[in-house]
């Protein structure tokens, strides 16, 4: 809602200055969005009249002209194209300060002096764009300051209102909001009937009662709708943001900012018979106003008359019975709409108007009678012609029902003691109807507001006109239970420190991606789509978070960042009928690392990252859990590299090299490894159990192996695991070696056994023995040899 | 004076040997088989007994003068050998450490995780809820009917189903609110046995989705939904709470907090929280940073609590928002874009 500083003032015009009013709004609800003021700052300028005009003797472009200022007449040099004698301007005097700081001096131009300059309308800031001077209407009073004459001093507000308070899209509205909270008196506008001077009259029915249950109309003939609409209501309207169209549009439009109804104006010699409000048909069209041609559904409230739809009720109007320049019988329409028959109907068909907007919010339902008479007024005052009498059809109109308001709630909701007595006073500054009942307050909501209907409503209104200011801001006070803090789990918070303690860097990547990249990098051709996505880049729902990390690190790559270790958590989205919401959409954790197994550094020698790093990482991050890696094919994942990760044999991921073909798509010159696991099997922890630490001394072995170059190393563990012997601690790996001294299609591997006792020393059969066993199960399970 | 003679002699001999070998010789001089003292030694046999236990003493007193001067003299070669040495092991300690560098959370991340703390540390509990969320959860539980002008303040994501046509149940959540009304339903159910249901507090940060994309408005953004239900929750305590949390967030006691009206279909009455800076780029701006309210009586109703017994307050702030003005961050765009250059700023 925008309106003009002046306008607002014409109608209640507190003590305050413009910031403390705006202040003011915006403390009460209505929040002061911008407030601008019409024109920037600039002095001495006049309404001011040329008398001479002749040309410059030494420039083709230039005018000598002699122009009264106001009782003087000065010579003013002048180049703009429309400078005509007896035509009125504005002129920056001797001394005048323009916008853009710039001073108006007495000059020569060209050899001629010129005391002053005629303006255009950007020169004195108050339009973008302008071709020549700015031309005053003849009866502009010779020698004012245009500041003055134009209302240039005035401010535009713009609030951004809430839905509820449809009751302040009006000039009234605005101001009775105002006198409330200043408690200084309003002077709405006096509105008169109209009485008839002739009996013409077009029946009006309710087809459709309880979405239209008031219609009023009338019809005026003979009016001149191409007469100017006078300059102080264009001004108006254009400080309102709405543009000057024609003087029976504006009136419509006036009204409606002066009073909050929407009107439409009907060319009376294109109805037929009674004009009613009923449901459309089903798939019934309609040409509107704004060109579009609208198909109706049967739940769309229509005007219309005997043979055909005319108008989408409050909304708009249609084409063909609307009213144009050659108009000359006007049939006004001024209705209450129920706002659940309005509501959502203009945005289902992809627009909205000034006139739904109020509607779907709701309009006054006693105004319809009064705007009538307003708009009638401005009719055959600014255009002629003669108004029949006023048609109107009336059902049953909404209720407002009586709510009560107990002091006790007030107390209980605000946690403030408000004095009964203070209680009243602020309802009643409101302009609400007030009851005093058994010490509650029984209200009954006027018809404008649309938002008051239980105690907590009325509540709002006693904290509004209280000030929210006004209500302390004490420290809480609760119950004192605690919060749990399990150890089995661990919170999402200590996995992603665990994985930026190992180089990872966090981002977040939007969970609507391009389609392509699903099909790429999970298989999936049968995304879940936006419906209206905001861009085609990003128009399905993530099933993979490795996607946007491969795009990350494309993007970070052109950004000469050669190393990138990143890591993303989020939901990923399938279709499920299981799921209540017919999704599953659980939470991921994926990352990404390329370049250097290190950063750059002189003490380290350069490596590219690998599998067996990442896969590391992730080691450290699970522990301690006991995880299992699995050879796997993902579409992601170079074949021969990527692997799936398991805890307790349940499948929570993939590790891999990205796929050397997606590398090269998506522009890498290396591909990076990349891992995708499921969030939650992350946050187990495990409760620690203590174990008797030995006192007696580890024996330490070597056991080196020879063995098919083919056998996974999982399975040698699961041998070296399958009954090992008691004393045995810990076996690590500590070589793989392949090449000079190991037989072709052969590798060789090399653990450390630590054998220990918790009850005794351990005697050398005993380490013999255990030693024998391990080697015993590494032949006879993988077919290995002991390494001569 | 003969022995005072050799100990001065010994001890510039023994501080003349530059390395351990010299000095074993210069001791072989006094204390070897033919040394000077061996040989005053070897001589006292030729005296009489008085005056060889005298001469004995004085010779034994200045062997060990000679061996104090040796031991001496051998510590502090020694000790010139090892700090030779650790001079030749010193290391530029100014040269950059060997290993892995750190990561670093998403600045949104950092603020989400204090936002946590600080709620906890007042007994809020964590919650969390689907983003892909039914129409009722995401408006009608929460007192927005279908047609609702107030649907308008949302540009709602929606889905095609397989056939391609708008799912009409579901949607991208364009708010962290519906995670309220599945906590209430499931706090109810959960404690329908007692005869007073416990408090409800809890905070519920998540990602939500609205079709907007310009400068200030990402198409996806965080929110912190938070609630609390009990016996006797006031606006006054909304307002004290949301005012101690703003000054321990932004670690700064003169911050100024007001609330003015607003409307929310779920909150009556409903207030917009501002901020203002007392110094810094944004001094003396009204910022806004959250909307809040006390819970509609219909949301309560909705999710099974008896809006007379019991009240409660809920909130939903930008964490985008309190996070770009904590760390005076200029674009909302860069959280979103995944450039190292800018996420590195906040390890």
């Amino acid at each position: 809602m925008k309106f003009s500083e002046s306008w607002l003032r014409s109608l209640v015009n507190p003590a305050l200055d413009t910031a403390a009013l705006s202040h003011l709004l915006t403390m009460a609800g209505l929040e002061v969005e911008e407030l601008d003021p019409v024109a920037p700052p600039f002095t001495q300028v006049v309404v001011a009249q040329v008398k001479e005009v002749v040309k410059h003797p030494d420039a083709d472009r230039l005018n000598v002209c002699q122009v009264d200022i106001g009782g003087t007449v000065q010579q003013i040099v002048c180049g703009a194209p429309n400078v005509a004698v007896g035509l009125k301007v504005p002129c920056a005097l001797p001394g005048a300060v323009l916008p853009g700081d710039f001073t108006i001096k007495v000059a020569k131009v060209r050899g001629i002096e010129s005391s002053g300059m005629l303006c255009s309308a950007k020169e004195l800031g108050i339009a973008e764009e302008s071709s020549g001077l700015l031309v005053l209407p003849d009866d502009a009073p010779v020698g004012t300051a245009i500041r003055q004459y134009l209302d240039l001093d005035d401010q535009c507000f713009t609030l951004k209102l809430t839905p509820n308070r449809a009751d302040c899209l009006s000039l009234s509205g605005i101001a009775r909001e105002v006198a409330a909270l200043t408690t200084t008196p309003a002077r709405l506008p006096e509105v008169a009937s109209v009485p008839a001077t002739i009996v013409d009259r077009r029946a009006v029915a309710l087809d459709a009662p309880s979405a239209c249950p008031r219609y009023c109309g009338r019809i005026i003939r003979g009016v001149n709708a191409k007469a100017p609409t006078p300059a102080w209501m264009v001004r108006r309207l254009e400080r309102s943001g709405i543009r000057s169209i024609s003087v029976l549009v504006d009136i419509t439009n006036y009204v409606m900012l002066e009073l909050g109804q929407p009107l439409h104006a009907f060319d009376d010699a294109k109805l037929a018979g009674t004009v009613r409000a009923r449901m459309a048909k089903a798939g019934e069209q309609l040409e509107i106003l704004n060109g579009q041609t609208l198909t109706l559904a049967d739940d769309v409230l229509v005007i219309a008359d005997d043979a055909k739809a005319l108008a989408v009720a409050g909304i708009m109007g249609g084409e063909e019975s609307g009213i144009t320049l050659e108009t000359t019988d006007l049939f006004l329409e001024s209705a209450f709409f129920a706002p659940a028959a309005i509501a959502g109907r203009a945005r289902r068909y992809g627009f909205s108007s000034d006139a739904s907007h109020r509607f779907e919010r709701g309009v006054d339902f006693n105004l319809a009678p009064r705007a009538i008479e307003r708009a009638t007024q401005l009719v055959l005052e600014l255009c002629g012609g003669q108004a029949g009498p006023v048609e109107e059809a009336c059902a049953e109109l909404p209720r407002r029902a009586p709510v009560r308001l107990r002091p006790t709630r007030v107390a209980k909701v605000l946690g403030i003691d408000l004095a009964p007595a203070d209680v009243a006073r602020h309802l009643a500054n409101m302009g609400l109807e007030v009851l005093e009942e058994g010490g509650d307050f029984v209200v009954t909501p006027p018809s404008y507001r649309f938002d008051i209907e239980i105690e907590e409503d009325l509540i709002e209104e006693v904290a509004r006109l209280h000030g929210y200011d006004n209500i302390p801001s004490p420290a809480p006070q609760g119950s004192l239970a605690m919060l749990s803090v399990t150890e089995d789990r661990r919170p999402v918070a200590t996995v992603r420190h665990l994985l930026a303690s190992r180089g990872y860097q966090e981002v977040v990547n939007f969970a609507f991606v391009e389609e392509s990249w699903e099909a790429d990098f999970a298989a999936n051709t049968t995304p879940i789509r936006l419906a209206n996505p905001i861009a085609s880049q990003l128009a399905v729902m993530r099933t993979t978070l490795i996607a946007g990390l491969v795009e990350n690190l494309a993007t970070n790559l052109k950004r000469k960042q050669s190393r990138v270790r990143l890591f993303e958590t989020g939901r990923c989205f399938w279709r499920d009928a299981g799921e209540p919401t017919g999704f599953r959409q659980p939470w991921k954790l994926a990352g990404l690392a390329y370049g250097g197994a290190l950063a750059e550094q002189w003490g380290a020698p350069a490596r590219q990252v690998d599998f067996y790093d990442v896969k590391a990482d992730l080691e450290f991050l699970l522990q301690p859990l006991s995880v299992r890696f699995e050879k796997a094919v993902h579409p992601a994942l170079h074949p021969g590299r990527s692997a799936r990760v398991l805890i307790n044999d349940r499948e929570i991921g993939v590790l891999g090299e990205l796929h050397p073909e997606w590398a090269q798509k998506y522009d890498l010159p290396l591909a990076p490894v990349v891992f995708e696991l499921d969030l939650d099997p992350l946050t187990a922890a495990r409760l620690p159990q203590f174990a008797e630490v030995s006192k007696y001394q580890a024996v330490v072995r070597d056991l080196a192996v020879v063995l098919s170059i083919d056998t996974p190393f999982a399975q040698v563990m699961a041998a070296l695991n399958q009954g090992r012997p008691a004393i045995v601690q810990d076996v690590q790996l500590f070589d793989v070696y392949t090449g000079k001294g190991v037989g072709e299609g052969e590798k060789s591997l090399a653990f450390r056994i630590v054998m220990q006792d918790t009850q005794k020393t351990l005697q050398d059969a005993e380490v013999d023995a255990a030693f024998a066993q391990l080697l015993a199960a590494l032949e006879r399970e993988v077919g290995a040899k002991l390494r001569a | 004076m003969e022995l005072e003679r050799i100990i001065e002699e010994a001890r510039l001999a023994f501080a003349g040997a530059e390395t351990g070998d010299a000095l074993e010789q210069a001791k072989a001089r006094f204390l070897g088989k033919s040394g000077q003292i061996t040989e005053l030694m070897k001589g006292l046999g030729k005296l009489d007994p008085d005056a060889r236990k005298e001469a004995g003493a004085a010779i034994n007193r200045a062997k060990t003068a000679v061996e104090e001067a040796l031991t001496a003299r051998r510590d502090a070669l020694k000790r010139a050998v090892l700090e030779a040495r650790l001079a030749e092991e010193a290391l530029d300690v100014t040269l950059p450490g060997r290993g892995e560098t750190r990561g670093g959370l998403h600045p949104v991340s950092r603020t989400l995780d204090r936002i946590e703390a600080l709620f906890r540390s007042i007994g809020f509990a964590v919650a969390d809820g689907p983003e892909i969320e039914t129409d009722f959860f995401n408006f009608t539980a929460l007192n927005t009917p279908e047609d609702h002008p107030a649907r308008s303040m949302h540009d709602t994501f929606y889905l095609l189903d397989d056939a391609g046509k708008v799912e009409e149940n579901v949607l991208l959540r364009t708010h962290t609110s519906p995670i309220q009304a599945r906590y209430m339903q499931a706090h109810v159910a959960k404690y329908a046995h007692l005869p007073v249901m416990p408090e409800i507090r809890i905070i519920a940060p998540g990602r939500v989705y609205r079709v907007d994309s310009d400068a200030t408005h990402s198409p996806m953004f965080h929110q912190v939904e938070g609630l609390w239900v009990g016996q006797n929750v006031s606006f006054a305590d909304l307002k004290g709470v949301i005012a101690d949390f703003l000054r321990r967030f932004f670690e700064s006691d003169d911050l100024q907090v007001r609330f003015r009206p607003s409307f929310f279909p779920f909150t009556e009455p409903s207030a917009e929280i501002d901020v203002a800076f007392m110094s810094g780029a944004l001094k003396g701006r009204w910022l806004e940073i959250a909307g809040c309210g006390m819970v509609h009586p219909n949301v309560l109703r909705h999710a099974g609590i008896d809006p007379e017994a019991y009240t409660g307050f809920a909130f939903g702030m930008g964490p985008d928002r309190l996070t770009m003005l904590r760390y005076g961050v200029n674009d909302l765009r860069l959280f979103f874009d995944g450039d190292l250059r800018f996420l590195k700023q906040f390890v």
